[in-house]
């Protein structure tokens, strides 16, 4: 089975490659090597999961110095063999859906090689038995969103974008590796194993004071990668790259890594109460400031990709929790598929608005498009959290867990989950209900059917991945528990008053308006967060540039560069006038020399 | 009979001459003379330290077989020298060496 998940591994890496070196001018074939690799992954993930392998696989040491070793291994666990199955489930769908959506673009090979690169980074990031390995593929994923989000370089805005977003994954990045020195530092061991050991015995005892820090370095890479409140700018932003890159971006891969770090280091998060608390409060407030946003958004992807950040609050909530790793986990997993989902619907409005993205130019699609029409509202039902609908049970629980630990959190999560509800329903009645506001709304086709047949498909996890049944395939006992927690008979109310609340007031006030009745400024500049990074990377970061720029161009380049070149140059400018010319002076100074030196010698 | 000092006077006499020749004159030709004889210069010194320079009571020959090498390499010396004044005569139609500033600054 080992083999099996090496393969598993290792197919997009090998796909990446052949696309990039032998099949650049072939369009079909590269299409078809990089789906091909998604699948030979899916089936490997499938089979592991079934299997239920467990253990640890190391293949070779990389780094072998004394007691210092990083192994290059597979680890399989509940986790990763869970998670393996959704990254590798989803993935060939988003492959497939991108022959349609990418059909008449430019950089096809570039496009299907970077997907492939994806799904392996992730990958990795599943498998990796150690922290190193694990770090190496989450950089591997950064690198491999760059190329995806600007894959329209052309386009300034979407090359700023791909910037934007490895930059800022980068912050996150470097306390993440802060994170691994710190754990390397304190327990000599960077393999999981060794790491998540049970508390009495294991290293963990050794770092007790360490500990919180150690956790709140690793917590600023999920803050990166999963986008939460402060770094959380980049996601919105990243919806310059093609759609169904969006999709893998925010359901599978990339933005679910730093979720399922938490989960991967939760034995340290649930020893350390100091930093759990303050990881459930980011992801309380990132929930509700995102959700608060979404309202604002006129874009269809930037609604979408608002509800991603607030939905990764809710995850990052619920492993600051501390239950269980199951519990974040879970809600990953449901949203995995409806976001995914509402993704790719969301594509083929795009492609069926002939590349419109903005919803007040959409409108009465419902009719044009049925049949995406249904596959967005199973989403967008299950996202806000329909009774009976995948995204009821995740959320329920994270929420029954923050009634029973943390109040105050609750509540803010409540309003966070009265807010899903609202600016979903409002895309919604924008986009496909109503009168279209535009002649390309009027004239909407439905998109082919390579498009159609994966949204259809996905929309079945979409609604059941959240049932009982689904629960205990996929989270196991062993994985962690999901228990219901006794809470008193009215909170499963609370959310479901928050949830119809949404709904009726999203159906009050966008039932058929021609222009978006709320216009709220600070919405529409995102709180002016994005303003004040601009401001601070215009002012003080490029005040500090510059400066570095004075220094180099005056004083390392002006005074010792060209000071050194200037003092030799001058010396030979003066030296050059002893050149004479006139044999007998050369004599004279040559006997003037001898007679100096038996002077000296004699003297 | 002539004592050391007055070959040494005769040494240094020569040797002097030998260098004005080279310091003042412009001839090529001169100035090569000039060196042969600040040559033969220190050869006549060598000669007279041998003859007058006695080791336990004994001449020492030593430095006179020194002045027929130094006869022999300055006459290699002069084959070459004259060589190349004359190969500089054909190139430059001079063999002044004010005329031969081409080093000059």
């Amino acid at each position: 089975m080992i083999t099996v998940a090496w393969i598993t591994l290792t197919a997009p890496l090998v796909a990446a490659a052949l696309i990039l070196l032998v099949t650049r001018t072939n369009k079909p074939l590269a299409a078809g090597l990089a789906i091909l690799s998604s699948l030979i992954s899916a089936v490997g993930g499938w089979a592991i999961f079934l299997s239920k392998t467990t253990g640890e696989f190391t293949a070779f040491n990389w780094v072998d110095l004394g007691d210092f070793t990083i192994p290059v291994g597979l680890a399989l666990d509940p986790l990763s063999r869970t998670m393996l199955v959704i990254v590798t489930s989803i993935s060939p769908l988003v492959f497939i859906f991108s022959l349609g959506y990418m059909k008449k673009e430019e950089g096809y090979w570039r496009y299907f090689a970077g997907l492939a690169l994806f799904l392996f980074s992730m990958l990795g990031i599943v498998l990796a038995n150690n922290l190193v390995m694990m770090y190496i593929f989450w950089e591997l994923v950064g690198v491999s969103s760059y190329i995806l989000i600007g894959h329209y370089f052309q386009k300034d805005s979407a090359a700023d974008a791909a910037k934007q977003a490895f930059l800022v994954n980068r912050i996150g990045d470097f306390g993440f590796m802060l994170g691994i020195l710190l754990l390397w530092l304190a327990t000599g061991s960077t393999t999981f194993s060794l790491v998540n050991a049970p508390n009495d015995s294991g290293p963990l005892h050794s770092i007790h004071l360490l500990l919180p820090v150690a956790v709140i370095l690793f917590f600023c890479g999920t803050v990166g990668k999963s986008a939460q409140f402060p770094l959380h700018v980049w996601l919105p932003n990243s919806m310059e790259g093609p759609t169904p890159v969006s999709s893998l971006l925010h359901a599978a891969t990339m933005v679910a890594a730093g979720v399922f770090l938490l989960a991967r280091i939760f034995p340290l998060v649930e020893a350390s109460p100091v930093a759990a608390d303050i990881i459930a409060w980011i992801g309380a407030i990132t929930a509700l400031g995102a959700g608060i946003l979404a309202i604002g958004q006129d874009d269809i992807k930037r609604i979408l990709a608002y509800s991603t950040i607030s939905q990764l609050g809710y995850m990052v909530t619920g492993a600051g929790l501390a239950f269980s790793a199951a519990l974040p986990m879970f809600h990953l997993f449901t949203h995995a598929f409806f976001k995914c989902l509402l993704f790719l619907s969301a594509g083929s409005v795009i492609i069926g608005m002939h590349h419109e993205q903005d919803i007040w130019k959409m409108g009465g699609l419902k009719n044009k498009m049925p049949l995406t029409f249904l596959a967005y509202m199973a989403g967008m039902l299950a996202l806000s959290g329909c009774p009976g609908l995948s995204g009821y049970f995740s959320k329920d629980l994270i929420m029954s867990y923050a009634w029973e630990s943390h109040r105050a959190i609750f509540w803010v999560v409540v309003v966070a989950a009265g807010l899903t509800p609202f600016y979903m329903a409002r895309q919604a009645l924008v986009v496909f209900f109503g009168t279209p506001r535009s002649d390309h709304a009027k004239h909407a086709q439905e998109s082919p059917a390579v498009m159609v047949v994966p949204l259809l498909i996905l929309a079945i996890p979409a609604v059941i991945a959240g049932w009982p049944l689904f629960q205990h395939i996929f989270f196991p006992p062993d994985f962690g528990s999901l228990e219901e927690p006794h809470v008193p008979f009215f909170v499963p109310y609370i959310f479901l008053s928050a949830f119809v609340l949404g709904i009726a007031l999203a159906v009050a006030i966008y039932r058929n308006p021609l222009n978006d009745p709320l216009r709220i400024p600070i919405l529409q500049h995102r709180f002016y967060i994005d303003a004040v990074y601009d401001w601070a990377v215009a002012n003080i970061q490029g005040g500090f540039a510059r400066l570095c720029s004075f220094l180099d161009r005056w004083f390392i380049n002006g005074v010792l560069v060209q000071g050194t070149a200037t003092v030799v140059w001058t010396l030979g400018f003066a030296l050059r006038f002893l050149q004479l010319g006139n044999l007998q002076a050369y004599a004279l100074f040559f006997g003037a020399g001898v007679v100096g030196l038996i002077y000296l010698l004699l003297r | 009979m002539p004592t050391l000092a007055n070959y040494l006077i005769a040494s240094g006499l020569l040797f002097a001459i030998g260098l004005g020749g080279v310091m003042l004159r412009r001839s090529i030709i001169v100035i090569f003379m000039g060196l042969e004889m600040m040559l033969n210069a220190a050869n006549l010194s060598l000669v007279a330290f041998s003859r007058y320079g006695l080791v336990n009571g004994h001449q020492n020959y030593d430095a006179q077989v020194l002045v027929f090498f130094i006869i022999t390499v300055a006459a290699a010396e002069v084959a070459v020298g004259l060589a190349i004044i004359v190969s500089l005569y054909r190139a430059r139609q001079t063999t002044h060496v004010e005329d031969l500033d081409t080093l000059k600054f």
